[in-house]
């Protein structure tokens, strides 16, 4: 046996070597601003790393490419901006165990992990990873019950869809006889059996769509995303989520290629059921993380479209509606973590009515945020939006290209609800609206602020970019 | 012969199962499902393979059950199972069973046997299955089997952080 390519897998290696370092290193070091920057820098390593990591090795289960590296992007940007806004978040919660760290940056392993899978095997131990390690964090602020409770609710319904996913496996590795996602394809069209093969393919979408909270797969996302730690709210509604966009592409363009008339009709109806749920349940939303979690399944019903799509184009569209994501709905949980003060938790609307008395640049940080999310231009959102609709009239969806904009001028309603509230009522009485001052926190919503607008205003460069790596 | 063995196994499953579920207390749950890992192992034996048949009694019938059996005790649930048992909509629960039964049988018949490559039946026997596995798990899989002991360490660090570590006040 010869020994194996490692170069295709060295930035993971190095980043779970980095990981390993951090676990011991939080038993010595007590403060966590440095913990978070060791993390910081090994983020900086294996970003380096992955341009010199292309290649596919392990026969074909590991595939280093351009489509992955775009993806281990985001979930390393993912990774940075999280741990900027959790240093003094989890200190506030009472929460500020090292290993936290240390957990966040398995889960991103895990992610990493299933964006390079090339064999379905690979996929289901790197999705495991990651699950299993956002289990962990949802749960944990332990003296709250509410985070407990999203914990345990997450992990059941989590088992649940993974069984789902191996039943799925189990059918396609018995009607192809291998586990290869790049043979799949040929391999169930010479087997002819349609039927067989569809209730493969739909087990495999039930699971990923529990992954990425598509309706009718979505009822686990608002209580989980109300009661785990904000900071991992953020995290978990971009991370896992670019990372069950990443194993679609791979497993529905590539692996099931063949049959892509019967998956899109599927992903057709879920997008539509997605966009529908997502956006008119979250007018009914009073508590602010409740009303984005509703959004943020909404956004997965929109960045479906480019895989419904299904050309470069779409898919290079969706790769950047997550990149423009991960900015603007991290930037908005990054809010909500600033208001977070030791006395209270300023979760609900009435809370933040007259925030822009108090706190005008908060207020206006939010504003650009909650702008993005609706898709009002010059802000990301609107680029994101734009090309995925583009896209999706290019390949002949037009309805649904009309369907989603529409659905879109719903959400308006709620997104800026919060801005109405924020800026033309007077405060409440009795509600502290303290913000937290820490810089790190600064630094993340300077970041994503900055990113929403430049993408916004120049969008050039990020279009391009994901075209390339697709193409 | 051996069909009559097949049967009985097959048999005991089944009805080990069903008294799974059905069963008021969950500790005659937890039994029942015992039988039924002894029977899973005896399944796997008739397929020659011997070490799938000691994992299951040694991982399931020994750590896991032992693990139902503890929160079991731990919890103490009994009042509360007695007079509410917990498997309430079950006509809608065996309708979509029994749906996703008939779908999965289908789905079966779909199934191809490939040549078989290196590891023919012969050959596996010849190795002995234990030997065979390894052999693979360790060249052809061992990336899996890496990230696998990943999963692995991180399940440790949780629990320990979510059940050892003191609360701050």
């Amino acid at each position: 046996m010869n020994m194996p390519d490692l170069q295709p897998l060295m930035p993971e290696i190095v980043f779970l070597g980095l990981a390993l370092f951090v676990l011991l290193a939080e038993l010595f070091i007590k403060s966590k601003e440095t913990i978070g920057l060791m993390v910081i820098v090994s983020v900086a390593a294996t970003a380096y790393m992955i341009p010199q990591s292309f290649g596919v090795t392990f026969s074909g289960m590991f595939i280093s490419d351009g489509y992955s590296s775009f993806f281990k992007f985001i979930f390393l940007l993912n990774l940075i901006l999280t741990i900027l806004i959790s240093i003094q978040y989890i200190q506030i919660e009472r929460a500020e165990f090292g290993e936290y760290y240390t957990v966040l940056m398995f889960s991103t392993l895990g992610m990493m992990i299933m964006a390079s899978a090339g064999d379905l095997i690979v996929l289901y131990l790197g999705l495991e990873l990651m699950a299993l390690s956002t289990y962990i964090l949802a749960g944990f602020i332990r003296h709250d019950a509410r985070s407990t409770e999203s914990a345990l609710k997450y992990f059941l319904l989590g088992a649940f869809s993974s069984a789902i996913l191996l039943y799925g496996i189990m059918l396609l590795y018995g009607l192809t006889g291998t586990t290869d996602i790049m043979k799949l394809s040929s391999l169930l069209m010479k087997n002819g059996m349609r039927l067989q093969s569809i209730f493969a393919i739909v087990m495999v979408m039930v699971a990923f769509g529990f992954k990425i909270a598509l309706v009718p797969f979505h009822m686990w996302a608002p209580d989980v995303y109300e009661g785990a730690p904000t900071s991992i709210t953020a995290f978990m509604s971009v991370g896992p989520k670019a990372a069950g966009f990443a194993v679609i592409g791979r497993v529905f363009l590539t692996g099931l290629e063949g049959f892509s008339a019967d998956w899109r009709l599927l992903l057709v109806v879920l997008s539509i059921a997605t966009m529908a749920v997502g956006n008119i349940i979250a007018i009914q939303q009073h508590n602010l993380k409740r009303m984005l979690a509703y959004s943020s399944i909404a956004h997965a019903g929109y960045a479906v479209l480019g895989v419904i799509a299904g050309n470069t184009e779409g898919l290079s569209a969706t790769m950047n509606y997550l990149l423009i994501y991960a900015f603007m709905n991290i930037g908005a949980f990054s809010v909500l973590v600033l208001l977070r003060n030791e006395q209270e938790r300023i979760e609900t609307l009435e809370q933040i009515k007259g925030l822009a008395r108090n706190h005008p640049f908060a207020s206006a940080l939010m504003l650009i945020f909650m702008f993005s999310l609706t898709g009002i231009p010059p802000t990301a959102g609107f680029v994101g939006k734009f090309f995925l609709f583009r896209a999706l009239v290019y390949s002949g969806y037009t309805w649904l290209a009309v369907v989603a904009v529409v659905f879109s001028a719903i959400s308006a309603y709620f997104y800026l609800r919060v801005v109405m509230y924020m800026y033309m009522y007077e405060p409440e009485e009795g509600v502290t609206q303290d913000i937290s001052t820490a810089a790190p926190l600064g630094l993340a919503l300077l970041i994503t602020s900055l990113m929403v607008i430049a993408i916004g205003i120049y969008p050039e460069p990020f279009v391009n970019f994901a075209r390339l790596v697709v193409g | 012969m051996v069909e009559a063995f097949f049967i009985y196994f097959a048999l005991m499953v089944v009805f080990c199962s069903v008294m799974v579920v059905s069963r008021k207390n969950p500790v005659h749950s937890v039994l029942w499902m015992l039988v039924m890992f002894f029977h899973v192992a005896g399944l796997y034996l008739m397929l020659n393979a011997e070490f799938l048949a000691a994992t299951q009694i040694i991982v399931y019938a020994g750590a896991i059950l032992v693990l139902f059996l503890f929160v079991i005790m731990l919890l103490n649930l009994k009042e509360e199972i007695a007079t509410e048992h917990s498997v309430g909509g079950w006509p809608g629960g065996l309708a979509l069973a029994v749906s996703f039964l008939l779908f999965a049988l289908l789905a079966f018949t779909g199934f191809t046997v490939k040549a078989s490559g290196k590891w023919s039946i012969q050959e596996v026997s010849r190795l002995t299955h234990t030997k065979a596995l390894g052999k693979v798990l360790y060249t052809e899989y061992l990336f899996p089997f890496e990230v696998a002991s990943v999963i692995l360490l991180v399940a440790i660090v949780g629990a320990v952080v979510l059940a050892k570590k003191k609360l701050k006040s």
